[in-house]
């Protein structure tokens, strides 16, 4: 589990690192700690998850891709692992997980993120999914968003 | 976009490593030179192309509580329920999407068992129910576009 100087470090690394060449001593100088801890303490959050990874956080929509939709499909749930990383593994899937059905109204348990650069695309993506999924397919839609009403990010 | 962003693009959404001079390792693997490597990624940042240039933090090792939720919101209280559950902190995103559930957002608490109450409170403030969708497993994430 994390520390408190670890959560000093995320605080100051979660809106990006500072773009000087020496990023982690200035963070190390921020918070009074040595460059090496920083950096030990980055490295073990690597190496448990707790950083998925560190690099370039692209705008999806700036680079074209302004379409997307919330696949959502309903599959036994003896088979939904298997499914599920086959499906999480196409490239244009930006999440896929495993969530609770609401019955009878909401029967699905698998979702995925789907993104493109225009509307056939995703039309050909939803198509795709369907057939990886053949006869284990038993219901799906297509959620798209008409709105953003909120959106903060996740902050410590 | 020039060919350094494009290749900044392509090959730096993970890997950047943790060392003393981390730009110049990076920018002498990508043939130019260190300066060069920080100018674009300010530039890129600046135009919104990224949205960050950092470590991507996974929000439920962080020890707090995160879930998807849905609501079936009456058109006509659409922009009164927006106002009360957005009124939450703990109300990351929020997004109206095309279906007869029609407001879907992500709540983060600072402790996991928070969501429950969280959940309560909202159904209490807007009279209606809130479908709870926490994760039962994560297939993938990290959709890392290319240009």
């Amino acid at each position: 589990m994390i520390d408190n100087i670890d959560r000093n470090i995320i605080k100051a690394t979660q809106t990006g690192l500072p773009l000087t060449p020496r990023p982690y001593h200035a963070i190390a100088q921020q918070l009074n700690l040595t460059a090496d801890e920083v950096m030990g303490r980055l490295r073990k959050m690597l190496d448990y998850g707790i950083i998925r990874r560190i690099g370039a956080v692209p705008n999806h929509y700036a680079l074209g891709y302004r379409y997307n939709g919330m696949t959502v499909w309903n599959v036994p749930d003896e088979h939904i692992d298997k499914l599920g990383k086959i499906v999480g593994k196409l490239e244009f899937v930006s999440h896929c997980y495993h969530r609770p059905r609401h019955l009878p109204e909401w029967p699905y348990n698998l979702f995925a993120m789907v993104h493109g650069k225009t509307q056939s695309q995703i039309n050909q993506q939803i198509q795709q999914i369907m057939e990886l999924l053949g006869e284990y397919n038993h219901g799906h839609e297509t959620l798209y968003s008409t709105r953003i009403l909120k959106k903060t990010g996740l902050r410590i | 976009m020039d060919d350094i962003d494009r290749s900044i693009i392509n090959n730096l959404q993970g890997n950047f490593p943790i060392c003393e001079n981390p730009y110049a390792q990076v920018a002498e693997k990508l043939n130019i030179t260190e300066i060069e490597l920080i100018q674009h990624i300010e530039k890129l940042l600046e135009q919104g192309i990224l949205t960050r240039f950092g470590p991507m933090y996974h929000a439920e090792r962080l020890g707090g509580g995160l879930t998807l939720a849905a609501m079936q919101v009456p058109v006509a209280d659409f922009e009164k329920v927006t106002e009360q559950v957005n009124v939450f902190s703990e109300v990351a995103h929020n997004y109206a999407r095309e279906h007869e559930l029609n407001m879907w957002f992500v709540l983060a608490t600072e402790r996991p068992k928070q969501i429950d109450s969280i959940i309560t409170a909202i159904e209490t403030k807007t009279g209606l129910h809130v479908y709870n969708m926490p994760k039962q497993a994560e297939y993938y994430i990290g959709f890392q576009p290319k240009v």
